[in-house]
């Protein structure tokens, strides 16, 4: 202790430097970019990666009489919405199946579900090439069969999309899930069947109300997720089917046009802050850290 | 079980539910699977049906420098990556769970924001600052940016083994006489051991598989493992990114499978040992 003289056991100074350099990164490396990145949404664009420090409202001017703009971003929304619904819908069975299975290999099951996490992202997409395109696997196995004698078009579709980020989304939400279901007491199961309850009643009044917050946790993490892919669409999607994440990678990296970009980086942070602030407001942040960390 | 019960429905429901599952591991491995076939495909085009079996497409990738280079420079960002921020994930996992001090619900929440924070976003804030203040893209950026997308997971995973440590044992090292650091390090880091081999090889494999922020941020020439790959999709599909595919599979499952493995077989070997230790 001699190092500390006078300083207390739990001393809030030793606390601030053991966070220092996560909050510096913090603050340097999250806070401040999208401070300065609000700013930047009012400078005037000149030409290609050349701007001025001015102050104008043309670019919020143009995202918000611009239709192109209104089009992109409610497409994301309803690709990001359509990806999170049928992920919760699928993914509920198998986070319950693992839950409630007597399997003696339970862990196995979740290890699976852990080991996409380990794969690349990149490859995991790509390998949807593998069964959606012209010589994948359903094509080839289709004209082999006779019943098809053109290959059907489902690579670079919207339905590419949605399918490839289901399959990158679909351990969160199981995971969600499984931690919420994880956490209910099991006796309250036992007492519904004793006082006279079916197992489906059983499971509509005890089993499936307590699970919500880990539902509503999945839902949000795949919606946010799915509305800022970037790599998805870019991969499996034709050009109609990109979304507000590459909108954004392409005015910067393509246009070299950053005050817009960066207006519709702000643009996208402020839609997606709203709905997990909503969230936030009536479930708390707890579930989302226990999926995370879980 | 007494949730399936003995009625037709329940079971009818169970069998439903298995089904579903089944279906979902399927439709998670099916494409990884046909990549792994695919990659020892003889055709020379890159799709079914399969033509014979060939290693022509590892030998091809093992000759391609631009994919090796890129490969060292992800295994390099990813083991820099993965060391700093387990190092100061966990001691700020440690600050949240033992200390009191204001401000210290503002930085939980804040800790975890880039986990959820859409990464394209937080790659174009990066570089606009970065812009502004008219500093070069550096592999220490590029570094940097993959801390700050992997501390939420290490502090979290910390966080949560952290609470069931407890305190008393740091305390009864402290009251007898052990200072701060040595009780950090001979108590806590000990019991700690999983979530920090844990937090480390997470760490690991968000960064060598980080693509969307890695796009923003590569210094100019340089290519990541995934950027690399997006870039040579762009090119044409050629069966050599299978084989590519399936070779960082066998990294990044192998290196996790075998820690935890190695890690499983230590506890087993400290619980058989823990009791002798408790006579002596």
């Amino acid at each position: 202790m001699s190092m500390n003289k006078g300083w207390t056991l739990y001393d809030p100074r030793l606390a601030w430097m053991l966070v220092a350099p996560v909050l510096l990164l913090l603050v340097f490396f999250l806070v401040l970019p999208i401070a300065v990145m609000a700013v930047y949404t009012f400078f005037t664009f000149v030409t290609a990666g050349i701007e001025e420090s001015t102050l104008t409202l043309a670019n919020w001017h143009e995202f918000f009489t611009d239709s192109y703009y209104h089009g992109f971003l409610f497409k994301t929304l309803r690709v990001g919405a359509m990806t999170a619904l049928i992920c919760g819908v699928l993914g509920y069975f198998p986070a319950y199946f693992i839950w409630a299975t007597t399997f003696r290999h339970k862990w196995l099951l979740l290890l699976l579900l852990i080991v996409p996490f380990w794969i690349s992202f990149t490859i995991r997409t790509f390998s949807w090439i593998n069964i959606l395109g012209e010589q994948g696997v359903i094509n080839v196995t289709l004209i082999r069969l006779g019943l098809i004698d053109e290959p059907l078009h489902m690579l670079y579709t919207e339905g590419a999309v949605i399918m490839g980020l289901l399959h990158f989304l679909l351990p969160y939400m199981i995971l969600n899930v499984y931690v919420s279901l994880e956490s209910i007491d099991r006796t309250l199961i036992a007492a519904a069947r004793s006082m006279g309850c079916t197992s489906a009643q059983a499971f509509r009044e005890v089993t499936l109300p307590l699970s919500l917050p880990g539902l509503a946790a999945g839902l949000l993490l795949c919606f946010v997720l799915a509305a800022g892919s970037y790599v998805t669409p870019q991969l499996l999607g034709a050009g109609r089917d990109a979304l507000f994440g590459n909108l954004i990678y392409d005015t910067i990296m393509g246009q070299l046009n950053w005050p817009m970009g960066a207006t519709l980086s702000i643009v996208l942070f402020v839609v997606l802050g709203c709905f997990a602030a909503v969230y936030t407001r009536y479930m708390g942040m707890s579930q989302i850290v226990k999926g995370l960390g879980g | 079980m007494t949730r399936r019960g003995g009625n037709q429905e329940g079971r009818w429901a169970w069998r439903l539910t298995g089904f579903i599952t089944l279906l979902v591991y399927i439709f998670m491995f099916a494409p990884i699977i046909a990549t792994v076939v695919l990659s020892f495909n003889a055709s020379m085009f890159g799709g079914f049906p399969m033509t014979g079996f060939s290693l022509q497409w590892y030998v091809k990738l093992m000759g391609n420098e631009q994919v090796i280079a890129a490969f060292r420079t992800s295994l390099w960002i990813a083991l820099v990556t993965a060391l700093v921020t387990t190092a100061i994930g966990v001691v700020t996992a440690f600050a949240l769970t033992r200390f009191d001090f204001r401000g210290k619900q503002m930085l939980s929440t804040l800790v975890i924001l880039p986990a959820l924070v859409p990464e394209t976003i937080l790659g174009v804030g990066l570089l606009v600052l970065i812009k502004a203040v008219e500093q070069p893209r550096t592999l220490l950026i590029l570094i940097l940016g993959h801390i700050l997308l992997t501390v939420p997971y290490v502090v979290l995973i910390a966080q949560a083994r952290m609470v069931g440590i407890r305190r008393v044992y740091e305390e009864a090292a402290l009251s007898l006489g052990a200072s701060r650091l040595s009780s950090f390090r001979e108590i806590t880091l000990p019991l700690l051991v999983p979530a920090v081999v844990a937090g480390a090889m997470l760490a690991f494999t968000i960064s060598f598989d980080n693509t969307s922020a890695s796009l923003f941020w590569r210094p100019a020439g340089v290519e990541t493992m995934p950027t690399q790959i997006l870039s040579m999709l762009k090119i044409s599909i050629s069966p050599e990114i299978n084989a590519l595919g399936t070779a960082m599979i066998v990294v990044t499952v192998g290196i996790p499978l075998v820690g935890g493995l190695i890690l499983q077989s230590l506890t087993k070997l400290r619980k058989r040992t823990e009791p002798t230790e408790g006579v002596q």
